[in-house]
């Protein structure tokens, strides 16, 4: 569907030369064969590895029938994105909900950056769709008014139909006999009336997600459905090390007696994304996988065949005690000189190990060459990511390669890293016919990008009366921007490129006097593994840090942690917050702190054992605050350590809740998500290699673990901001704060281990 | 050649003996509905019903399947309305779907066997399915409204 742009089709002040509006973005509704597409002309975003290229992005179309088609650049990975994204263009276009269609769509330089990720979907999506559902709503007034002959301020646009009295014509029947074809500037698309809260009609009403029905009955299709005549499936032979291992040679004699066994390929990849990577080819996935096991290959490897997490504890050790090291998210005139003056002085160091993702359809891609175009069928998280290593693997330019999307079974952050596609593709390039690449659990744990095990240190300095004059948070861990995104790093405060990822939420909202705040690479660990952005990232381990150093801080002074913490919320200075996504900065994080405390009953006596633990953070990042509070009652068994959460208590201020049910689906996953995350998961380095690589021994939370679980959302029509990890954030913290209420144990340490327990209640 | 019947269809595969039934069911067959996960029969997501009973087929061989009868997700119900299905929706319980396939028909097998489970049996009984995205409350909850359905005391898989 090509946009075919007649500016001239209007009169007034809505019209205007496209070339114009190209260049200011602007909006275009255009005629095409079928019916009419509205979208945005622009640039991609400036922030983005966006392709070069500058073409209309076309974000839904009405057809002559009045179905609706909105365009969802976003994964499905279980947040039903196209359900929330939909009802947002649906509701400011007065939209009929039973005629509105949700296009997943392929990759295409027109989408400008195309990322699930960060919990940014949502958050990103409400302005432009809003807009582009306004813009049409406008131009359907327009049009309707014309057919129904009355003046555009007699319509109302409601439920698929512009209406004026009793009169009414069809978004259909405009499509059919209007002219809607327009373009508007930028200046106009700002004046546009959006309507307010009060009107909305889809946006926070409940509505069922429209991927569920297919996620019920086997008909949904994921990556690993995706077929082609001819193709043959590949499995990875998988070097010893990420990074630098190098094929010697490949013994598949013993492989020839599998009956399907067709050949080995040691893959070369200009990319260098799959170094040392051999696919072992057959007939069926079955036969790859046991010739696979029988194939034998020599490599040689550097030295991070012999890390083990230990050594990669060590190093973060050594590099946060070197002060010169990494780059400063915020360092504050002052900091030294407050400590050095300080009454008294809190200092911890926690640590969380190394962690996976572990989602439960394995990584695969589907890969072939047809009439001159690559294409890659397979989930994925970030295509913009993924296509240039697609292109420079196979020497292609990125225009003859496109990313067909499916359903993702699960992401979690490891589909951001299409490592999987680019293996897929070699491997199809060098045999000249369509591949399947699947991995099997253990090669996808082996090859996860799995979360870095992380070391960080937290001071606090306090003067007279107990007043907090001073803090230092440095986080020193791998970064997966570092490894495979590097131009997504910003430059701290002392000129030095950090991984936001890996540091955001220490940059909090307390406010604490001289604040300094230092991310710290591991440069043993990106040289060892690939790290990964995995659910949450960096606030994954900063809140951990951050939430349980509160409560010490607040124990040593002998202050409430409650009471501790709402002080220092205050919202001055940097922490008073500004639009459009943080307005009311710290207050909002103080009003959800205080509302689950006191939900969760805060300061009422408790059984033996039993402890309430409090945490809060603001999810991801400073620019998109998603307020979250945590308070857990866990009761601790005092012979063994062993730790039962009885309840989670959760309240968050998301601003507006776009959809209801996906929003709360989304709190309950992320938070048992923390909870796993905090008791029952967590993996080691040893040679170069994750230990765990099956649910045998990685043991995710399941059914029988679940604890009463309450969440409560603060109702607000501020912008909405992202959901899909905060509550993973917090839930940690609160465990641990609780464990050190019920029973006097601190621990510092994710994941938490009965002996751990057992040990911090002797100390 | 194993003969046996798939989805109250008789099916001649040729896979060898020892091939996991999943495998020739995605692969043979042609039915993706049904999810290959951990490969050792620890998250459930391929999970299928033999003669009515839920088993794990990412490790059940071929030859063990002779002659019996396979029901996979998309054999649950010829119209994929069956309660369990059903309420799944209901409770809106998938979040990326992957395991649910797997969820549903261990789901249909407890209800079978317990057509009243309490909270610790449907615990006990959905416990050997991992589910990711951890959309356990759901599931739990989705499971309690089947139960309660009516159509769920007399309608089992339509070919189990």
């Amino acid at each position: 569907m090509n946009a075919v742009t007649r500016p001239g089709d209007v009169s007034g002040d809505l019209s205007e030369d496209l070339s114009g509006a190209l260049s200011r973005r602007g909006f275009l509704i255009a005629a095409t064969s079928a019916g009419v597409a509205m979208g945005f002309a622009g640039e991609a975003s400036a922030a983005s590895a966006a392709p070069a290229g500058f073409a209309p992005t076309l974000w839904y179309s009405i057809d002559r029938e009045g179905i609706v088609t909105v365009n969802v650049i976003r994964a499905e990975l279980g947040q039903h994105v196209g359900t929330a994204i939909a009802r947002i263009v649906a509701d400011e276009l007065e939209a009929d909900w039973s005629k509105v269609r949700i296009k997943t769509v392929d990759s295409d330089p027109k989408w400008g950056l195309m990322v699930t990720g960060g919990s940014w979907s949502v958050w990103q999506s409400y302005p432009i769709y809003s807009q582009a559902g306004a813009a049409g709503r406008m131009a359907l007034i327009e049009e309707g008014a014309k057919l129904l002959k009355v003046a555009p301020g007699a319509c109302v646009a409601r439920n698929g139909a512009i209406h004026a009295g009793k009169a009414s014509v069809s978004y259909g029947e405009i499509v059919k006999r209007g002219a809607l074809a327009r373009s508007l500037t930028a200046e106009q698309l700002a004046k546009l009336p959006m309507k307010p809260a009060a009107e909305r009609r889809l946006v926070g009403k409940a509505a069922r997600a429209r991927d569920i029905p297919d996620k019920t009955n086997g008909q949904g299709l994921y990556g690993l459905d995706a077929k082609v005549p001819g193709m043959v499936y590949a499995r990875p032979k998988l070097p010893p090390t990420r990074n630098d291992s190098v094929v010697v040679s490949i013994d598949d004699s013993a492989a020839k007696a599998v009956p399907g066994y067709q050949k080995s390929i040691a893959l070369t990849d200009p990319s260098g994304t799959v170094p040392g990577w051999v696919v072992v080819v057959a007939d069926s996935f079955i036969a790859a996988t046991r010739a696979c096991d029988l194939v034998k290959v020599t490599w040689t490897s550097g030295p991070a065949a012999k890390v083990s997490e230990a050594d990669l504890q060590r190093r973060a050790v050594e590099l946060i005690a070197d002060p010169k090291t990494g780059g400063m998210a915020v360092n504050d005139p002052g900091v030294d000189a407050a400590f050095a003056a300080a009454k008294s002085k809190v200092e911890a160091t926690y640590t969380t190990a190394t962690a996976l993702h572990f989602q439960m359809e394995p990584v695969n891609a589907l890969a072939f060459e047809k009439d001159g175009v690559w294409e890659i069928h397979t989930g994925n998280q970030w295509q913009s990511l993924v296509l240039p290593w697609l292109a420079k693997a196979l020497d292609r330019p990125e225009a003859s390669i496109v990313m067909k999307s499916y359903l993702l079974g699960g992401g979690f952050g490891r589909r951001l890293n299409g490592d999987y596609a680019v293996g897929a593709a070699l491997a199809s390039k060098a045999l000249g016919k369509p591949v399947k690449l699947v991995f099997t659990r253990a090669d996808d744990s082996r090859f996860d990008s799995p979360r870095s095990p992380s070391v960080q240190t937290l001071r606090m300095a306090f003067g007279e009366t107990g007043r907090v004059t001073a803090m230092e948070h440095t986080a020193a861990a791998g970064w997966p921007t570092l490894a495979m995104a590097p131009f997504f790093m910003p430059k701290g405060v002392n000129g030095v490129a950090y991984d936001p990822f890996a540091i955001n939420g220490a940059d909090h909202w307390y406010t604490v006097g001289a604040q300094r705040v230092r991310a710290v690479n591991n440069d043993l660990a990106n040289a060892t593994f690939r790290p990964g952005w995995l659910r949450s990232v960096g606030p994954g381990w900063t809140n951990w840090a951050l939430e349980s150093f509160m409560d010490e801080a607040a124990h040593a002074q002998g202050v409430d942690p409650l009471a501790f913490r709402l002080k220092l919320l205050d919202a001055a200075g940097r922490n008073a917050g500004s639009g459009p996504t943080a307005t009311g900065g710290a207050k909002r994080q103080a009003a959800v702190l205080a509302r689950v405390a006191a939900k969760a009953g805060w300061g009422k006596p408790l059984p033996k054992n039993t402890g309430i633990g409090l945490a809060t953070t603001f999810g991801q990042e400073r620019d998109m605050p998603t307020w979250v509070a945590c308070a857990a009652r866990v009761r601790v068994d005092p012979a063994t350590g062993v730790v039962k959460v009885e309840k989670l208590d959760l309240v968050v201020d998301c601003g507006t809740v776009v959809h209801p049910d996906g929003a709360l689906s989304q709190m309950q996953g992320a938070s048992l998500w923390g909870m796993s995350l905090a008791l029952f998961e967590g993996t080691e380095f040893r040679d170069g290699q994750v230990k765990d690589t099956n649910l045998g021994t990685y043991t995710p939370l399941r059914m029988a673990d679940v604890p009463d679980l309450d969440i409560e959302f603060v109702a607000s029509s501020e912008p909405p901001v992202g959901l899909g990890e905060p509550a993973t954030t917090v839930v940690g913290p609160a465990i641990g704060n609780a464990i050190f209420n019920a029973v006097g144990a601190r621990v510092r340490d994710l994941p938490i281990r009965p002996a751990a327990v057992l040990k911090a209640m002797k100390a | 050649m194993t003969t046996l019947k798939i989805n109250g269809r008789q099916v001649s595969v040729a896979g060898p003996d020892n091939a996991p039934l999943l495998w020739v069911i995605r692969d043979e067959v042609g039915l993706t509905g049904t999810k290959f996960g951990c490969g050792i029969g620890q998250c459930g997501a391929c999970t299928v019903h033999i003669d009515g009973k839920a088993v794990r087929s990412c490790i059940t061989p071929l030859s063990a399947v002779a002659g019996k009868s396979v029901t996979t997700i998309e054999g649950l119900d010829p119209h994929g309305t069956h309660p369990v299905q059903l309420a799944w929706i209901e409770a809106q319980a998938p979040q990326c779907g992957y395991c649910q396939s797997g969820q549903i028909m261990q789901a249909a097998a407890l209800l079978a066997a317990k057509p009243h489970p309490t909270d610790a049996e449907i615990d006990q009984g959905m416990n050997g399915n991992l589910c990711r995205c951890m959309a356990y409350v759901r599931i739990k909850q989705a499971i309690k409204l089947a139960a309660k359905s009516k159509a769920g005391k007399t309608k089992q898989g339509a070919h189990a």
